[in-house]
């Protein structure tokens, strides 16, 4: 055992290693925000709330199928990303011609109604969900114990981050959708099915975020709230790295929750705030985040 | 010039053109004769979050800002309100100027951050600055925590009046709604108000004409600030109580709810609809967290079909402004 600036190692990675996991769950929201934000111009307020939803599928996928934490971390996404495929054609598609903000309205009340649905049938206490049986335990790395569960959770998130920004930057359907997001008029010209692809695109963003809530269930308790907790720490996470660049919201995410985390460590009265406090300073400095353009 | 009249263009009728008056004087009427007929305790809370509604209304109706923080002057006004009046014995009068003063300061700060992002990313600002807030009112320790602060002394007004009586307490807090009402009508109408109007129609447009556009949103951000914590500075006297509610994320969706089913950009609609969300969260407490439901189905409709909220559709219906 050994110390870091009179921090014991093992609480110092301790720390980082939560700082990761957040900041996975940071990067993936925020690139499942970014996706939807390119091609739909509409913030998605209820990401919080469809992450929390993939956390309750998996759950009610364990008690009334016995299906355990693997499948459910393929049908949750699918069945969530089916159900936001739903809101795209019976809410969202309407309002592609109002004002912005009508969009961010809308999302929000759905947040509210999916929340207070949850809230209704689940109480607002956590349920329980156990971690797979072939990842318990860890690893000891000498400095510091490694759960497999975390290391998975990071690791899975790495890959389906970068996967994302590879199919969007570097194959042809990538170069649609990014076609589609300058101009759509262009693109459909082309004959290209822009409708489908932007209904496609926010149920990819929506299973995204389902995907995050069902790795997120072993790890801190399925709860109603457990979204809206998180999602505007993402907003803020979503400021400071500008919704420009996919590999920048990836790398904002993951920076943020080491930061977060190293915060505990050294100053945990502000932990809960040092992301906000970021945020301010960025637009102090830099007023269209670190990886954006200017509007 | 002025003499020249379009004969196509009817002259408006006396209905048509005082309709903002008219209106004025059947809500003051309405205020006046309610106490005699309902519980006074809830229409006092009622004009605290219309007058809520009204400042939040300023920046989204009239400058097109779509503030997703306002629970922080709201309930930061409303805590140093209570704070002065109980531990520093302040008069009520001073408690809510003490209260008025920190959301106009918090107003200043924020709004000069939030006005370098545009649109969608305001709204996350306002939202993550009055975030971050909550949290320094979650741990600091004058706020009281999840207790919050209670039994706050009503007091005396500038010592004479004792506003331990319902009444007293009810007709200062007409007064103190009415004149944020006025204050905020005599700004619409005012030549910076119609400044407000061209930033929200065309912003780079106002900025072409040589508008400090920056200048008048930040002014807008402040001045609306300020009437929330006058609000909340008030309710906090009022109720005796300053708590984590008041300065949450949830309370920043509730006036928006209000104002958005009142009628966004409408004078009257904020107070509409911050007595129409009041009177429906009383009458539907008995459900429990069904109201958060009923409250997101709100929003979907109102989005959906009636942007315009119950106040702008009659007026639209009526071809009046009110």
């Amino acid at each position: 055992m050994f110390e870091i600036f009179g921090i014991p190692s093992a609480a110092l990675f301790g720390q980082l290693l939560i700082g990761l996991i957040n900041g996975s769950f940071y990067a993936l929201l925020s690139l499942g925000l970014a996706v939807i934000f390119g091609m739909l111009n509409i913030i998605n307020f209820s990401h919080g709330a469809q992450y929390m939803m993939g956390a309750f599928t998996a759950y009610l996928i364990l008690q009334y199928s016995g299906l355990g934490y693997w499948p459910a971390l393929i049908i949750a996404p699918i069945i969530v990303g089916f159900t936001g495929i739903i809101v795209e054609r019976v809410f969202l598609q309407r309002l592609y011609k109002l004002d912005h903000l009508y969009g961010l309205l809308l999302t929000f009340g759905l947040a509210l109604i999916f929340e207070g649905v949850a809230r209704n049938y689940f109480g607002s206490a956590g349920l329980p969900y156990t971690v797979p049986e072939s990842l318990r335990g860890g690893q000891n790395l000498g400095f510091m114990f490694l759960p497999n569960y975390r290391a998975w959770v990071i690791a899975a998130s790495l890959v389906i981050c970068i996967g994302t920004w590879f199919v969007i930057e570097r194959t042809r359907l990538g170069a649609y959708l990014r076609a589609a997001t300058e101009n759509p008029t262009l693109v459909r010209a082309f004959g290209i099915n822009v409708p489908r692809m932007i209904t496609l695109t926010y149920g990819f963003g929506v299973a995204l975020a389902a995907f995050a809530g069902v790795m997120a269930a072993p790890i801190y308790n399925v709860s109603p709230q457990m979204g809206s907790e998180l999602i505007i720490v993402v907003f803020a996470v979503v400021v400071i790295g500008g919704m420009g660049s996919i590999l920048g919201a990836i790398v904002t995410g993951f920076g943020l929750g080491v930061i977060e985390g190293l915060t505990k460590v050294f100053f945990p009265e502000a932990s809960n705030t040092v992301i906000f406090v970021i945020m301010a300073i960025v637009l102090l400095v830099r007023p269209a985040g670190l990886f954006g353009r200017r509007a | 010039m002025e003499h020249v009249v379009n004969p196509l263009v009817k002259k408006p009728s006396m209905l048509r053109s005082q309709s903002e008056t008219i209106g004025f004087v059947i809500m003051t009427a309405a205020f006046v004769i309610a106490p005699f007929l309902t519980y006074p305790l809830f229409l006092m809370q009622a004009m605290c979050f219309a007058l809520f509604a009204c400042a939040f209304n300023l920046l989204i109706g009239y400058v097109g800002l779509l503030s997703f923080g306002h629970a922080l002057y709201f309930g930061w006004a409303s805590y140093l309100s209570a704070y002065s009046a109980k531990t520093w014995g302040f008069s009520p009068e001073l408690a809510i100027l003490t209260g008025t003063a920190t959301a106009a300061v918090c107003g200043l700060v924020a709004g000069s951050l939030a006005i370098r992002r545009q649109g969608i990313y305001f709204a996350m600002i306002t939202l993550a600055l009055a975030q971050m807030m909550f949290f320094f009112a979650l741990q600091a320790k004058f706020t009281g925590g999840e207790d919050g602060i209670q039994a706050v002394p009503r007091g005396a007004l500038f010592g004479l009046i004792d506003l331990r009586n319902e009444m007293a307490m009810y007709a200062v807090v007409l007064i103190i709604f009415l004149g944020g009402f006025t204050f905020i009508y005599r700004i619409i109408h005012s030549p910076f108000g119609e400044v407000l109007k061209a930033i929200r129609e065309n912003e780079a447009r106002a900025i072409s004409l040589g508008y400090k556009t920056d200048r008048y949103k930040l002014v807008a951000f402040v001045l609306s600030a300020t009437l929330a914590g006058l609000a909340g500075a008030t309710k906090a006297i009022v109720l005796q109580l300053a708590s984590l509610t008041d300065v949450n994320w949830p309370m920043s969706g509730e006036v928006v709810l209000m104002t958005l089913v009142g009628g966004l950009g409408t004078i009257f609609g904020p107070v509409v609809g911050a007595f129409a969300i009041l009177v429906m969260q009383f009458k539907l407490a008995p459900i429990g967290e069904w109201v958060l439901v009923i409250q997101g189905a709100i929003f979907v409709t109102c989005v959906l079909l009636f942007r315009r909220g119950v106040i702008g559709e009659i007026a639209n219906r009526l071809h009046i402004r009110l």
